[in-house]
């Protein structure tokens, strides 16, 4: 970390606005930091240096002449499951190899029209699979965070892994992300950074490699709530191209923050007081409700009875639907081919040979509860369940609740090869038992750390709002940064 | 419930993945975990309950007008084949 990049956004806007900076050395101050820490973080799979430094001179021009735009030079990284024109993007699988797309996912496009600067491509979990950034084939991101008195190499979470560790590591301002489960909350917790995944439709899928369709949605993880939302204003739009994408106007996310409290009731879930959780976690969760009264919310016992039955229905409806958007990937198009005697060997030889075990995996379990015989069982039922959970929340927001204030994860960032979670994918899923109903019910969800574990590592909290309500999660986020603070991680790297 | 190996190596061919019989034991017993997993829907009554989810926000698709928006970019297209001759992708024979 450096001068300039220890800057928040809206400090470097302010400072290239002011020309006390120019977006030239933000940018080379950036690329210098990558350049002597990713060898270790692995958050970047490619840097765009010349794209990068050819950007930002562009924007010295505009804001030379007062004419800069919302993100003016402002360093971003960009997750891999984003289409860059021309650059390196493939959802950080062996079946993409070499893919560089001839067009610009809306989100990134937007990204641009404002002037922000891309740095370059961010490692995850491939297809967004996972929760611990290890099953990308470019190998685990390491989390710029360390236990205390500890040099064991931990998860950034996943599967935006590579964009949590390059914002909390300072190798980026902020960062594109995508969540299908958790995978922005979750990595912003175990980072200690703040992410937001918004309603379902309020970002354009247009040009994202599609995991869930149903369940995707695109998000910013950045250093603090306001350049959270910051982010997020120039993410989102309306758009054609996506037909889920809903036509309502995005507001100016940066107004809500400041904005009283007083008065809003927060919901708290009593089916997220899990067996078995962290004593940490619970004191976290009270904090939180705490630091909310004091503002003067009203803290209101709720419950979504469903809760327990929606990382079942989440594993059936995702994977049905993973196995589907991946069979796009044969091996003619774009991406590996590995030959074989016949059409039907080298589909076979290519998706084995480009997939890994846990895309392989999931795509099995989707064809599964797809197949004849088995679709009542499985996918239809969990579409019913998915209803259960989204009324559950209907009824709650019903009661005038405003938010629901739960925990984000059920544990911190754990190590990597962790032998337990490798030989034990549930364990592994459970990681986001906090954050699938969100998901599920097409709810905007903000997580936000609140404090350091006895160890040192962050812990987050979750915000759930109504749908299109990220203005007043952003308000409560705002609230409950001021009262415990940001974090940033001690550099060792 | 569990998922036995032949299912494991049918259902791997129907995703078209080509999987080995130490990948397609391993698989066996994962599934069978997962499915250990997604069988816990079945404490929940819900055959008159209500309807299946077909879409979470409460919109309509949008129509458009039917008229040509995109095309004439054949060299985008087939720009990151992995084998293709002008603008054709190459496969192997399918017809005898």
């Amino acid at each position: 970390m450096n001068d300039l990049t220890s800057l928040t956004i809206a400090e470097a806007r302010n400072r290239l606005k002011r020309r006390e900076i120019t977006a030239v050395e933000l940018i080379d101050a950036y690329l210098e930091e990558i350049g002597k820490g990713n060898a270790k973080i692995n958050a970047y799979i490619t840097v765009t240096k010349d794209q990068a430094r050819s950007m930002a001179a562009k924007s010295d021009v505009l804001l030379a002449r007062g004419e800069g735009r919302l993100l003016e030079g402002i360093p971003l990284g960009i997750k891999d499951l984003f289409a860059t024109y021309n650059v390196h993007t493939q959802a950080c699988s062996r079946i993409l190899d070499g893919f560089k797309p001839r067009y610009e996912s809306t989100v990134t496009a937007n990204l641009w029209a404002e002037g922000a600067v891309m740095l370059g491509k961010l490692n995850m979990d491939e297809f967004a699979m996972g929760s611990s950034n290890e099953t990308s084939f470019y190998g685990p991101v390491v989390n710029p965070w360390r236990r205390k008195n500890s040099a064991a190499a931990l998860v950034p979470g996943g599967s935006s892994g590579g964009s949590a560790a390059a914002v909390a590591g300072h190798l980026c301002a902020g960062a594109t992300a995508t969540d299908t489960g958790g995978s922005i909350r979750q990595p912003a917790a175990f980072t200690g950074t703040v992410g937001m995944k918004p309603t379902y439709g309020r970002c354009s899928r247009w040009g994202i490699i599609a995991f869930a369709s149903s369940l995707d949605q695109a998000g910013p993880i950045a250093r603090d709530v306001c350049d959270c939302a910051i982010l997020l204003k120039s993410m989102a739009s309306f758009d054609v191209k996506d037909s889920t994408s809903v036509d309502l106007p995005v507001p100016n996310y940066e107004d809500a923050l400041g904005k009283p409290i007083k008065g809003m009731k927060i919901g708290i879930p009593k089916e997220y007081q899990i067996d078995g959780m962290p004593k940490e976690i619970c004191q976290l969760w009270d904090r939180g409700k705490e630091c909310l009264k004091e503002a003067g919310a009203r803290i209101i016992d709720i419950s979504l009875p469903h809760t327990k039955y929606a990382l079942a229905a989440y594993y059936i409806i995702a994977s049905a639907e993973a196995s589907s958007n991946l069979a796009r990937y044969d091996g003619v198009r774009y991406g590996l081919r590995i030959p074989g005697r016949d059409m039907i060997e080298m589909y076979e030889n290519t998706r084995s040979a480009g997939f890994g075990h846990e895309v392989k995996r999931r795509i099995l379990i989707g064809t599964y509860v797809l197949s004849s015989g088995y679709y009542s069982a499985y996918y239809l039922k969990a579409q019913k369940v998915r209803m259960l959970i989204k009324r559950d929340f209907d009824q709650v927001f019903k009661q005038d609740i405003d938010a629901v204030l739960t925990p984000a994860t059920p544990s911190v960032a754990f190590e990597i090869g962790d032998k337990k979670l490798m030989q034990d994918p549930i364990a592994m899923y459970l990681n986001d038992i906090f954050t699938v109903s969100v998901n599920m019910a097409g709810l905007p969800g903000l997580a936000i750390p609140a404090g350091l574990s006895t160890e040192g590592l962050p812990l987050g909290l979750q915000l759930i709002g109504r749908p299109f309500g990220e203005e007043t999660l952003f308000q409560l986020g705002y609230v409950m940064e001021k009262a415990c603070g940001t974090f940033s991680p001690k550099k060792w790297w | 419930m569990s998922v036995d190996l032949m299912t494991v190596k049918h259902i791997a061919h129907l995703a078209r993945i080509a999987l080995n019989e130490k990948e397609a034991q391993y698989m066996s017993e994962e599934l069978s975990a997962m499915m250990g997993l997604l069988e816990q829907l079945d404490e929940i009554d819900i055959e008159n309950v209500v309807e299946p989810m077909t879409s979470v926000t409460s919109m309509r698709l949008r129509m458009r007008e039917d008229v040509i928006t995109d095309g004439n970019n054949a060299e985008d297209v087939i720009a990151n084949a992995p084998v293709k001759e002008e603008n054709f992708f190459l496969v192997p024979k399918i017809i005898e």
